[in-house]
């Protein structure tokens, strides 16, 4: 199996589950309560007005011809319209963009620098003052819910800084394009708050593995044909351990996507996440839509990305 | 698996009188190992009398003189309505309405711990019987079965979560809906390989041979071997549940005010943490003890369950000893670098 044929094959299988997402994610909105057009009308309308708007937004015609209009118009790259705003749902995402790129990307960089190397000193030193310090962080890191993580930094860092006159570190959202040192003041605190979790459970992961991994055969044998430590460690042991946090990766992109939902609602960072949850409390459909869709394409070219570096590590994995 | 233990029932040689030792079933040996391990006695003790709490609520409401949902705007609020500080008249200060927040904090226990048994057991029974079945039937059972179980893992949930919430409409059985729904999955993978190890074992040959259907097999002769890491899963799966509720009521699409729980108490308390500690210290404090006795609880469960980790433990703790007594200070350079 080449690796075109790999590539071929996983494209393929991710437009099926997009086209799934698109028919679950519209099924999802024609069984919920809430009608969009009484939504935009407001309290007092007539039963014409509703008519009128039911009309205009082709939603009296039957479920199968609306997902068709939908399906035809996302074929050419048109989301659609906000049904409360009337702004294109694709001007809306190329607007929300920026913020929830900047917090998924920091924050999967620092997670995976920290969760790592500490777990990696953490299996080299086991036993150690500085290993239990580190497994004690983890289990509070794991306890913390990312929305209070949030909220306690916003209270403990973000509220006594800017008491005391210190003005870096922001609430909001401010572009790099302006500063750099601006963006990251803006960005430090979410991305605090996105990788903590989730560099907690790698830091436990990396442990357990490279630990194993040092108990195994062939490291005895790279030790005894005189190899120093750090390179016995690091090319012959890291390489194997990683293969089980690299699949965890995998796994976790989806809970990465929730994590920035809550954190751009706690910090007001108004990126796509927060969008998502204002589109769906108020039951603005073709928001959501878009959303879901754009959250799905992450995921499936995200895990992508996870097998093939997946191969990459371990020879004996065969892209399929 | 722990039910390998050797059990010893005979008579003792020798002189004297005869003594008939008594085995012990695994069970008795877990529960001997659990009540050693002074964290998860720790952990145990502090979720009973958070229940204890959460159940007593209304009553200790009505021995303190404050329903939850009564807003005090006379002694509750400061002169300019912002919330007051904890005092002997209300123990954790009020909320932005004037309410007791100490009553509020109790009530949200019992929509925490509700929603985080409830959904658990629905979730553990659930992802028991898919992985179960997945792992017994293979085939074409399996490759459905594993594969929705992938999609659900795999899934932005809290995306999806958001979604269902809005359809069902934002209320506490919707909560435990929508948790049910995305925690059996982690239950169903492992108890499918566990499934997928025993099958193949002499026992439940035997049991086929003798012409014993698959559900009698599952039943009586696979499920009682996956009862350990189940309840290990299962106690695990708690907390999630628990952070999981607050942060749906956090997002606004979960328990609605009035009545209270952990998360929709922190998103009301967002809007006041530069003035008022006590309304986002408080209802914190209680998601976060809570969350973590019932992550170190289940990391004893794990341990008590499964023999092999003791031993290897006191194994390290051995090792570690003659190790520090032995070099001690090389051990003190490595610990500080």
């Amino acid at each position: 199996m080449g690796f075109a044929s790999f590539l071929i094959r996983r494209i393929l299988l991710g437009i099926v589950v997009l086209w799934f997402v698109t028919v679950a994610t519209f099924l999802l909105f024609f069984v919920a309560p809430q009608d969009p057009a009484r939504l935009l009308a407001g309290k007092n309308t007539t039963a014409a007005q509703i008519a009128n708007i039911n009309r205009r937004l082709g939603l009296n015609q039957p479920l199968i011809v609306q997902y068709w209009h939908y399906l035809d118009r996302l074929l050419h790259g048109d989301l659609g319209t906000s049904y409360l705003t009337g702004t294109s749902v694709n001007t809306i995402l190329k607007q929300d963009l920026p913020p929830t790129l900047s917090l998924l990307v920091g924050g999967v960089i620092l997670w995976l620098i920290v969760g790592i190397s500490v777990g990696i000193l953490s299996a080299t030193r086991a036993r150690t003052l500085l290993d239990r310090i580190s497994t004690t962080g983890v289990l509070i890191g794991i306890t913390f819910p990312t929305f209070v993580l949030g909220l306690l930094l916003l209270f403990a860092i973000y509220k006594p800084l800017n008491q005391a006159g210190f003005h870096w570190i922001q609430t909001g959202y401010e572009g790099p394009t302006q500063s750099v040192s601006g963006w990251v003041g803006h960005m430090i605190l979410p991305w605090i708050t996105i990788a903590a979790v989730s560099a907690a459970t790698y830091t436990r992961l990396t442990r357990g593995s490279l630990l194993d991994v040092l108990g195994e055969d062939y490291i005895r044998t790279a030790r005894s044909k005189g190899l120093s430590e750090r390179r016995v460690v690091y090319r012959h042991g890291v390489r194997a351990a990683l293969t089980p946090v690299v699949s965890q990766l995998g796994v976790d992109i989806g809970t990465l996507a929730g994590g920035a939902v809550v954190t751009e609602t706690v910090f007001g960072l108004g990126g796509i996440g927060q969008a998502s949850v204002t589109a769906i409390t108020t039951g603005d459909a073709p928001v959501v839509l878009g959303v879901v869709l754009m959250a799905a394409l992450f995921v499936v070219v995200a895990n992508l990305i996870v097998d093939i570096c997946y191969s990459i590590l371990d020879p004996r994995v065969k892209l399929a | 698996m722990s039910l390998t233990e050797l059990e010893f029932q005979g008579e003792t040689t020798g002189s004297g009188p005869v003594q008939v030792i008594q085995g012990r079933s695994p069970w008795v040996l877990a529960w001997r190992r659990l009540r050693q391990d002074k964290v998860a006695v720790a952990s145990l003790i502090v979720i009973l009398l958070l229940a204890l709490l959460a159940i007593l609520a209304p009553v200790i409401a009505a021995w303190v003189g404050h329903p939850p949902n009564t807003p005090y705007t006379n002694q509750g609020l400061s002169s300019t309505g912002l919330p007051v500080a904890p005092s002997s008249t209300f123990f954790f200060g009020t909320d932005d309405l004037g309410r007791d927040l100490f009553i509020r904090v109790l009530y949200g226990a019992q929509v925490s711990l509700l929603v985080g048994f409830v959904s658990t057991l629905i979730g553990t029974v659930l992802g028991v019987a898919v992985g179960m079945m997945a792992g017994y039937f293979g085939g074409w059972i399996d490759t459905v079965l594993a594969r929705s179980t992938d999609a659900v893992l795999a899934f932005p949930y809290v995306v999806l979560a958001l979604a269902l919430a809005v359809v069902f409409g934002p209320s506490l059985l919707e909560v435990i809906v929508v948790i049910s729904f995305f925690s059996w999955a982690a239950i169903a993978r492992v108890v499918r390989g566990q499934t997928l190890s025993i099958k193949e074992k002499e026992y439940i040959e035997a049991a086929r041979s003798i012409g014993a259907s698959p559900m009698r097999i599952m039943v009586l002769d696979i499920l009682p071997n996956l009862i350990a890491p189940v309840l290990v899963l299962a106690t695990l799966a708690i907390p999630t549940a628990i952070v999981f509720e607050a942060t749906l009521s956090f997002l606004g699409v979960g328990v609605q005010p009035p009545t209270a729980s952990w998360g929709n108490l922190l998103s009301q308390a967002q809007a006041f943490y530069q003035t008022s500690w006590w309304y986002l210290i408080f209802p914190t404090a209680f998601l976060l003890l809570t969350t973590l006795a019932f992550n170190l609880l289940g990391d004893g469960v794990r341990d008590a369950l499964d023999p092999r980790t003791e031993r290897l433990f006191a194994a390290q703790r051995k090792r570690g000893r003659a190790r520090s007594k032995g070099a001690k200070p090389a051990a003190t350079v490595e610990g500080a670098s």
